[in-house]
Order: structure tokens, then C-alpha cells, then sequence
């Protein structure tokens, strides 16, 4: 990496606004960082006096707290507002709320927000860095990080390495992430599912679109399975979750087709037995809890990074 | 004494009356008069050597908020608007609040109207409130001043309804306009559906919902012998729809909006809510097909679609946006832009802008034979502005054009005879100064 490098950002919006060069950064730092969750005492004092606000107007478990601790990890002081606390619920305004929240003076503020592009329209009219914890359809680029670290710390590498996504492609943020992170990074990445979940235009982001899960899955390296939502009203995209398990499930049966070292993710939360076998969550080359511990680390990385990587004190 | 303006040595360009030549225009007490041989004392002249002197402009489609929602444009707000855009009339849409289904508030609408500097024609609504369910008066909507039907802004879902308010229009003399969308294929989509879309995360609204829409129109006109037009075009397929059904001779006539032949989806980037209207800025080829209906005749009339939203409507996450952007100020340079891109001519684009517009509804203007009223607007194809939102005359800023360098606008406008927008002398002020006086 070039000696002169220094990570430009003050948002984390999207992973679009990622070079390879600034992701490869990330993971670098993130790797760094991850020794200190598995000390006695998980805490240093790099970000200690800074102000974190966890502005949740979605529901979110594994996100929020990977965020939060992280944060503290960190010695960061952090306060959580979800959509159902918040002043959103009396009307008042993203912008609004985000003023009156910029008057005192928070340092980041990590944004989940149903919206896409709701990341973008906060830093426009806040001074806090702002963080993206997933918008709408758009993107989570920390989870995008997450994947490439944990696939980086398992094959060494991304770049050569196939990457077979399968699900609800056209309503997943986590997959657009992950499509632009691991193409940039020089991976080819494969979607399937049926034409219902496939946004039109997909190729253009560098996914190459296949007819069937096991054409995706062929030769795969990695094989990740989407969750598939239940909840989706006057949109009939699939006939039955038993139906969409026989034709897109992840199966052993349809592992064999992938790489014998094939790693297997899965964003969660998982739906077992629909897109993917308890069997394969559980089974050898699952990586789906390291993503999870994995998180923390980049989610660290992060917030460090947005204010400016300054080495407020000891990381080692 | 009557009062009389001559226009001097302006470019006249008249196609109503197959009129482009050099020359004067005299107006006379509201009316356009012949010349005489010799000016009579008190006329005021105005000499506009190197401007175009073409009929007063007509928008048939506006959004001019009042009754309802006087906090982002009002009647003389609006009109205001309209006669710096180089308009003379507009015709608003019913879709205000209460909406304007009945004689009470068309006749509410032209009260308001009286002292605007644009002549309003008020359109009435297809369906009471525009619910979609029962016809509104139309016999009364007539006798009190509409001039077309329409449930803008909310798609006719019923076919059966649509056709019997072609029938019924077709029997008091009012065309129907149908904002065109097949409402279960747009359903909460934002903006056109492509990789556009897809990168941003955006529902998308496919074109299929406008042209799918546009077929049942036309089969319906074709059905019922009624004439249909066909509002805010923003796609090829509806354009080609459109063109074959002109040729097989359906009574249908159709209008396109300037941003759709000026923009597309890329605008959208960045989540800009000025860039959010419905129906959706489309891809590159879209607006390639609109600019080849414009220049086949396809389409018979540019309106803008002016919707006026406030902050409060704009300044939010983008799909809690609302639909709609202003455009009774651009529309005439866009339009001009065509021009110079070699796509219509200066008499095409009064046709479009002008002619048509009158004769598809039926009112004065469009035309600068002698008698008739003196509606008249000036154009300097060659001033050059930037749009700022100080600089915008509506209520409301809503403009996906702001701070965009335009070329070409009107510099006087002239409403019966009356100025209702003056611009000759910052032109001027502004030549001298270029000039280094």
C-alpha cells in the first residue's frame, strides 16, 4: 500500500465511495483492532470524550449492538435512539430531529434508517460524521466490510475468488454492498434467485446473473444466502417459502457443486430450512459467526477511521 | 382614447397564419389591430429589432395550488410565474383542495383569476373528488368556465368509468386529459426502473405502467369516436403508441413536458427530490423518442406539469418526497434549447407552446390574426440567465434546473394588450454593461 495513504472520508454513506485501495485499508486497521475483543479488558482509549448517537428508525439487533460495542470497545460514549423513542413518532422531521441532535454535539451518528439515501440527506445538513447502518434497498457498507474481511482472514485473498450470492438480491442492501465491495476487490460475483428478486440493471453494479442456484454455485468459493422476507404486501414475488427452499435453498446436496474449501455466509438473521439448511449454517465451512465477531472489528475500524484515524492512545 | 402599442421590426412568427417575417404588430384596446399608415399620437412604441414577436404562450397544464395549498403557489403567485415564463394563460389542474369537481369552486377559481397576469383556465375533475367512482358535473363544470376534464395526478383505474367520461365529455364539448398510469405497476415507486434504480436503491416505476395506460386511452377513444389527450408523455413506447394511433385516426392529441426532453434518470442521482415527479424522468432513449415525437408531430403541445412544492414537501428523504417539480419559468428556454439543437423550428415551437394548446382547449389566442386578443409574448432567443432561486418568481423553488446557465427567454408579455411582464430593460441595461459602458 502506497506510504502516503490516508483514508479521505468523514461519512461512511455507501461502499460506491470506496476505492480498493481505502477497503483494503479498513480491513487492515479492522484486523488490527481485533485482537483487543479477545483481551480480559476489550477497551482503549482512542476515542474516549467522543460522542456516538445510534439513530435507529428500524428495528435492528445484531447491527445496533455490534455498533455500540464497538463504540465503547473504543471508550467511546454512546447513546441509542430508536424510530419508536425518537421524535419521528410526533412528526417531526429527519432533518429536524438531526439538528437537534447536531446542537449537542455528537462526534458520529450511526444511521439505520428505512429510506435509501437518508444517510446522505443527514450529512447535508449535519457537521457530526455520519455512518451508514443500512438504508433501505441501498446499501451496508459496513457489512460489506465485514464480508470481505471475513472472507480475506479464510482464502487470503479476494481478488480471482468466485462469490455466489443467492436470494432477494433486488431488496437487499447487504448484497448490493457486497456486490460493489467484493467486484472492486477484483472477485466475480454470481446472484441467482427467481426474476422476481432481481433488480433490473443488476450487471451494471458487476454481478453476473444466473438461471439457476447451482449454475451460481458451481465452482463457487463463496456461497452466501440471503434472507428471504416474509412481510412484503401486494407484491407476490414468490408462491411459498417451501417452494422457493426446494428451487434456491442452500443445501449440502447443492454444496457439492461449489469448491470442497467453499465458505458459507449468511447475513442473518436466518430463516432455517427456508434459504439455507440447518445442516449447512452449522456445518464445516460455515463462517457466518465470524462475520458476526468480524463486525465488531470493522465496525471499530470505522468509527476510528471517520474521525480521522488519530491515535488518541494505546491500540496495541 | 384608445391605447394603442406598435411593436416595431420585430421577427413575427404567427404559423396559424403561416406568418415568419420581419415587421410591426399593432395592438389596439385588448385586440391586435392592422397597421396604419401612420402612428397616431400617444401609441407607444417598442422597437425589438432582433426579438421574436410570437403569439402569448399557453401552459395547459398547471398545478397552481389554491384553493388549498396557498403556502407553496397561489392564483396570482402562480400567474406571476406564468407571465415571467413568457405565458399568457394556463390551465390548472383540478386536483386542489377542495378539489374542482363542481361549478362552486371553478367559479371560486375565476374570481381569484381576475386580477392575475395570466388568463386561467380552470380544468375540471372526471370523477367527483376525483375518487375515481361516479362522473362530476360536467354540463355545470362547462357553464361555469372549465374547459377540459381531468383527474390529474390521480390515474382513472375503472375503464368503465373512463369511457363514459369520454361519452359524456364528448356531449358537452370537453376534451378529456388522462394523466396516464396503471397505478398497480407504479405502485410505490419513485423513480423509472432501471440500473439507475437499482444503484440507488429506489423503487422503480416501470415505463410499462405509463404506456399500458396510454393503449386503454386510445382504445377507448377509438371505441367511444370521443377525443382523448394524453397528459406529461414521458416514454417511447406511450410516444409510438400515440403516433400509430394518429395515423389509424383516433382523436387523440398529446403533450410531453420540458424536462422529459431534457433530462433523465441520471438527474436522480444523489437523491435530488427536485428530480422526483411522476410520471419519472426516463433513460436517454426515452427522451431521444420524445424529441423525435416533438419533431414528427406526434405530440401536439409542451406544458410543464408546474407543481409547486414547498421544503416541507422537498426536503425530505427522498421516497417521502412529493411528485412534482415548477417549470412555467424554463420552459421556454428549454424549449428554445430545442431549437438550436436542430429538432423544431421557431414556428414548430410556437405551435407547441401556443397553437395548439388553444385549439385543443378551445380558447382565445394562439394566433395573431387581426381581432384577435391581444395576447402576445416577446422572446430574446439569445439572453442568456442562471436560474437561482432568488431569481424564480413562483412561490415555491422547486426546480431541478437551478443553477443551470439557460439561453433564450421572453422579455415582454403582453396580456390583452396589457404588460404583464417587462424584461426589455435589464436586457438592455445588461448589453451595455457586456459592452463595457
Amino acid at each position: 500500500m502506497n506510504k502516503e495513504y490516508r483514508f479521505q472520508h468523514k461519512h461512511l454513506l455507501e461502499m460506491g465511495q470506496l476505492s480498493a485501495e481505502d477497503m483494503l485499508y479498513v480491513l487492515s486497521i479492522a484486523r488490527s483492532f481485533k485482537e483487543i475483543s479477545a483481551r480480559p479488558i476489550k477497551k482503549v482509549p482512542t476515542l474516549r470524550g467522543k460522542t456516538i448517537i445510534n439513530f435507529f428508525f428500524e428495528p435492528s439487533t445484531r447491527t445496533r449492538l455490534s455498533f455500540e460495542i464497538a463504540a465503547k470497545r473504543m471508550s467511546a460514549d454512546t447513546f441509542n435512539i430508536s424510530a419508536s423513542t425518537s421524535s419521528a413518532q410526533k412528526g417531526e422531521t429527519l432533518i429536524d430531529t438531526a439538528r437537534n441532535l447536531e446542537a449537542m454535539s455528537p462526534d458520529i451518528i450511526i444511521l439505520r434508517h428505512p429510506s435509501s439515501g437518508s444517510p446522505l440527506l443527514l450529512s447535508q445538513h449535519v457537521n457530526a460524521a455520519i455512518i451508514n447502518a443500512g438504508d433501505g434497498t441501498h446499501e451496508h457498507p459496513s457489512q460489506g466490510l465485514l464480508d470481505l474481511m471475513t472472507v480475506m482472514e479464510h482464502k487470503g485473498r479476494i481478488e480471482g475468488l468466485t462469490i455466489a450470492i443467492i436470494g432477494d438480491i433486488a431488496h437487499s442492501r447487504v448484497a448490493h454492498s457486497d456486490i460493489v465491495g467484493f467486484t472492486r476487490l477484483g472477485a466475480q460475483v454470481r446472484v441467482a434467485g427467481p426474476a422476481t428478486f432481481m433488480p433490473p440493471g443488476i450487471e451494471s453494479l458487476g454481478a453476473q446473473v444466473c438461471a439457476t442456484a447451482a449454475q451460481a454455485v458451481a465452482g463457487a468459493d463463496v456461497v452466501m444466502a440471503l434472507r428471504i422476507q416474509q412481510e412484503r404486501q401486494h407484491d407476490p414475488l414468490i408462491p411459498s417459502l417451501r417452494e422457493y427452499a426446494r428451487f434456491y435453498g442452500v443445501s449440502r446436496k447443492l454444496l457439492e457443486l461449489a469448491k470442497t474449501d467453499v465458505l458459507i455466509m449468511h447475513p442473518g438473521p436466518i430463516n432455517r430450512g427456508v434459504e439455507m439448511n440447518p445442516d449447512v449454517a452449522d456445518g464445516t465451512g460455515s463462517v457466518i459467526l465470524d462475520q458476526v465477531a468480524n463486525g465488531v472489528a470493522v465496525r471499530m475500524a470505522l468509527l476510528y477511521l471517520v474521525m480521522g484515524g488519530e491515535k488518541g492512545g494505546d491500540t496495541q | 382614447m384608445s391605447e394603442i402599442t406598435i411593436l416595431q421590426n420585430g421577427r413575427i412568427i404567427d404559423p396559424a397564419n403561416k406568418v415568419d417575417q420581419q415587421g410591426d404588430l399593432w395592438l389596439r384596446d385588448g385586440r391586435i389591430v392592422a397597421p396604419e399608415s401612420l402612428v397616431p399620437a400617444g401609441a407607444r412604441c417598442i422597437d425589438l429589432q432582433g426579438k421574436w414577436v410570437v403569439p402569448g404562450l399557453i401552459d395547459m397544464h398547471v398545478h397552481l395550488r389554491e384553493p388549498g395549498e396557498e403556502y407553496k403557489e397561489t392564483i396570482a403567485s402562480g400567474t406571476l410565474a406564468a407571465a415571467t415564463g413568457g405565458f399568457t394563460a394556463v390551465a390548472c389542474m383540478p386536483n386542489t383542495k377542495p378539489v374542482n369537481d363542481t361549478a362552486a369552486v371553478t367559479r371560486f377559481i375565476l374570481e381569484q383569476a381576475v386580477q392575475a397576469s395570466a388568463r386561467v383556465y380552470p380544468v375540471g375533475a372526471i370523477s367527483k373528488g376525483s375518487g375515481g367512482t361516479g362522473l362530476a358535473e360536467y354540463g355545470e363544470l362547462k357553464a361555469a368556465g372549465v374547459v377540459a376534464v381531468s383527474d390529474d395526478g390521480q390515474p382513472v383505474v375503472d375503464s368503465q368509468l373512463m369511457r363514459r367520461a369520454m361519452e359524456y365529455a364528448a356531449s358537452h364539448g370537453l376534451p378529456v386529459i388522462s394523466h396516464s398510469e396503471e397505478i398497480a405497476l407504479s405502485r410505490n415507486g419513485v423513480m423509472n426502473e432501471g440500473q439507475v434504480s437499482t444503484r440507488l436503491g429506489l423503487r422503480g416505476i416501470p415505463c410499462a405502467a405509463e404506456s399500458i395506460m396510454v393503449y386503454r386511452e386510445l382504445a377507448l377513444a377509438e371505441l367511444t369516436g370521443a377525443r382523448v389527450h394524453i397528459a406529461h408523455v414521458s416514454t417511447g413506447a406511450a410516444t409510438d403508441l400515440i403516433r400509430q394511433a394518429k395515423k389509424r385516426g383516433v382523436r387523440v392529441t398529446a403533450e410531453t413536458a420540458p424536462h422529459y426532453f431534457t433530462l433523465t434518470e441520471e438527474a436522480v442521482a444523489g437523491y435530488n427530490t427536485n428530480a422526483r415527479m411522476n410520471p419519472p424522468l426516463r433513460a436517454e432513449e426515452d427522451r431521444q423518442a420524445i424529441r423525435i415525437g416533438l419533431q414528427d408531430g406526434t405530440f401536439d403541445a409542451i406544458a410543464t406539469d408546474h407543481a409547486p412544492h414547498s421544503v416541507l414537501e422537498k426536503q425530505v428523504e427522498f421516497d417521502r418526497a412529493a411528485n412534482g417539480i415548477i417549470g412555467l419559468e424554463t420552459s421556454l428556454p428549454l424549449t428554445l434549447a430545442l431549437i438550436r439543437a436542430g429538432v423544431i423550428s421557431e414556428a414548430r415551437l410556437v405551435e407547441l407552446m401556443s397553437t395548439a394548446p388553444a385549439r385543443i382547449l378551445g380558447v382565445a389566442g394562439g394566433s395573431l390574426a387581426i381581432g384577435e386578443v391581444a395576447d402576445v409574448t416577446v422572446i430574446d432567443p439569445e439572453r442568456k440567465f442562471q436560474l437561482t432561486e432568488e431569481g424564480i418568481v413562483s412561490q415555491s423553488k422547486n426546480s431541478p434546473f437551478l443553477g443551470w446557465q439557460l439561453q433564450g427567454k421572453a422579455v415582454l408579455t403582453f396580456l390583452g394588450g396589457r404588460i404583464t411582464y417587462n424584461d426589455l430593460l435589464t436586457a438592455q441595461v445588461d448589453r451595455l454593461k457586456a459592452e463595457g459602458f
